[in-house]
């Protein structure tokens, strides 16, 4: 038996491991890591956000805050409001990325996280609606990645989807005297979230084996990732497969089915903690 | 913008699952894509013209790769290579980058929401039409060498 080093041999120390159907940390290969989620003022410690959360998966932590803004409608959406999600990935999270202009990981990531918002329609830009034509809610969602440990779409989405779960909007009226808008602190209603897409990630390795929840690690010696967006009505979001090795259609509904068994166990996670930060 | 970083990376890793970069160490690829009309379909447009670009530059390629996006229209059927007006109409739309050996998938990118059960048909739908995509490849590299 040779001794194979962690650091001189990685893949045949990964390949070690993946003959036994395990992996370096314990995990099965279709095992998540130890998901937790802290959502809130009082746990997340954004004070300054209109709704704010912290996820952890395993050691990859990413933290979402939601400032609304009023702006005017777009002219030939008039009756929309905006959403806009930015990713950003500080140089403090990992030697990979340094400081300055973002680099395209980070803008790949905020184009999904775009995308997934309008392809799931979990927030109607018209519920952000307040009077038509004249005054409608911005949404600035930012997504920034603490500790990058692999797998940051999926901690990403997760983020969003519970900092916008705890998002409480102000009502707006517009005084007809007037013309301007009176905002009532006093009066808030939560966002109204039509459907709760969750982010599952597969990391292909040598052409043929998925694991679910790469490690950066593991990321980086695999041959391609594939990240499936399902809604709890079972559909699919997104199928976003940058390149990387091929795959067969009977693979990607393996990792499909994976999907859909990890959108509940999220949703469970989501709705006890939502129900412990809700004031009774 | 963010939407040409993301293509770029989309249209990258798919070019570098299919380059074998071993052959040529310390060596940059470049390939530039300028968009000169769009009329739908533009991602697919992408990677066929990438590929072709790959075939003509004569680069050693483990496979072949095509691009085709399907359109789910509001009834269900499933429209293959839709225009612009068709892809704004559609439910959803899907890209698929098809490999040749196996009509493997190298790339998916989704827009809108759909079933699996249709994802999956859009997938046999892309797989089929690569097959003509593959002889439009041929017959043209056929074309340019009987040329000269």
């Amino acid at each position: 038996f040779s001794i194979c080093s962690r650091t001189v041999e990685p893949l045949e120390y990964y390949r070690r491991f993946l003959k036994e159907n395990c992996r370096p940390d314990g995990r099965e290969l279709g095992e998540f890591r130890t998901t937790t989620v802290n959502i809130g003022k009082c746990l997340c410690s954004i004070t300054t956000a209109d709704g704010s959360a912290l996820v952890k998966l395993g050691n990859t932590t990413v933290i979402c805050g939601v400032k609304a803004e009023l702006a005017a409608p777009a002219v030939d959406s008039a009756s929309k409001g905006y959403i806009v999600p930015n990713v950003e990935l500080p140089s403090l999270c990992a030697e990979r990325f340094r400081s300055g202009p973002p680099g395209e990981e980070a803008q790949a990531a905020s184009q999904f996280i775009a995308d997934v918002i309008e392809n799931s329609q979990m927030i109607v830009k018209e519920d952000l609606c307040i009077a038509s034509g004249k005054l409608a809610w911005v949404l600035y969602c930012d997504i920034i990645c603490l500790d990058y440990d692999g797998n940051l779409l999926d901690a990403s989405v997760f983020a969003l989807l519970a900092a916008l779960k705890n998002v409480q909007l102000p009502l707006v009226t517009i005084n007809e005297e007037t013309g301007l808008s009176e905002v009532n602190l006093k009066q808030k209603n939560p966002l109204i979230i039509r459907k709760h897409p969750v982010a599952t990630s597969f990391a292909i390795f040598d052409d043929t084996l998925l694991i679910v929840d790469p490690t950066a690690e593991e990321e980086d010696l695999a041959t391609g990732t594939v990240t499936i967006v399902t809604d709890e009505e079972g559909r699919l979001c997104s199928v976003h497969k940058p390149g990387g090795s091929p795959l067969t259609g009977a693979k990607l509904q393996d990792c499909i089915t994976r999907a859909i068994t990890r959108h509940k166990e999220v949703k469970k996670l989501i709705d006890k903690v939502i129900k412990s930060v809700t004031p009774k | 913008g963010v939407m040409e970083r993301s293509r770029e990376q989309l249209l990258r890793q798919t070019c570098e699952a299919v380059v074998l970069g071993v052959l040529h160490p310390r060596t940059a690829i470049t390939l530039v894509l300028q968009v000169l009309s769009d009329a739908g379909s533009l991602l697919s447009c992408c990677l066929n013209a990438a590929c072709m670009a790959l075939l003509d530059a004569g680069l050693p390629l483990a496979a072949l790769f095509c691009g085709v996006t399907c359109a789910l229209q509001p009834d269900g059927t499933i429209l293959l290579d839709p225009t612009a007006r068709q892809e704004q109409e559609a439910r959803a739309t899907l890209t698929f980058a098809i490999g040749s050996s196996g009509r493997k998938v190298l790339m998916a990118t989704t827009k809108g929401s759909c079933s699996v059960d249709e994802m999956q048909q859009c997938l046999a739908a892309a797989q089929r039409a690569a097959d003509t995509i593959f002889q439009f490849y041929r017959d043209s590299v056929r074309r340019r060498y009987s040329k000269s």
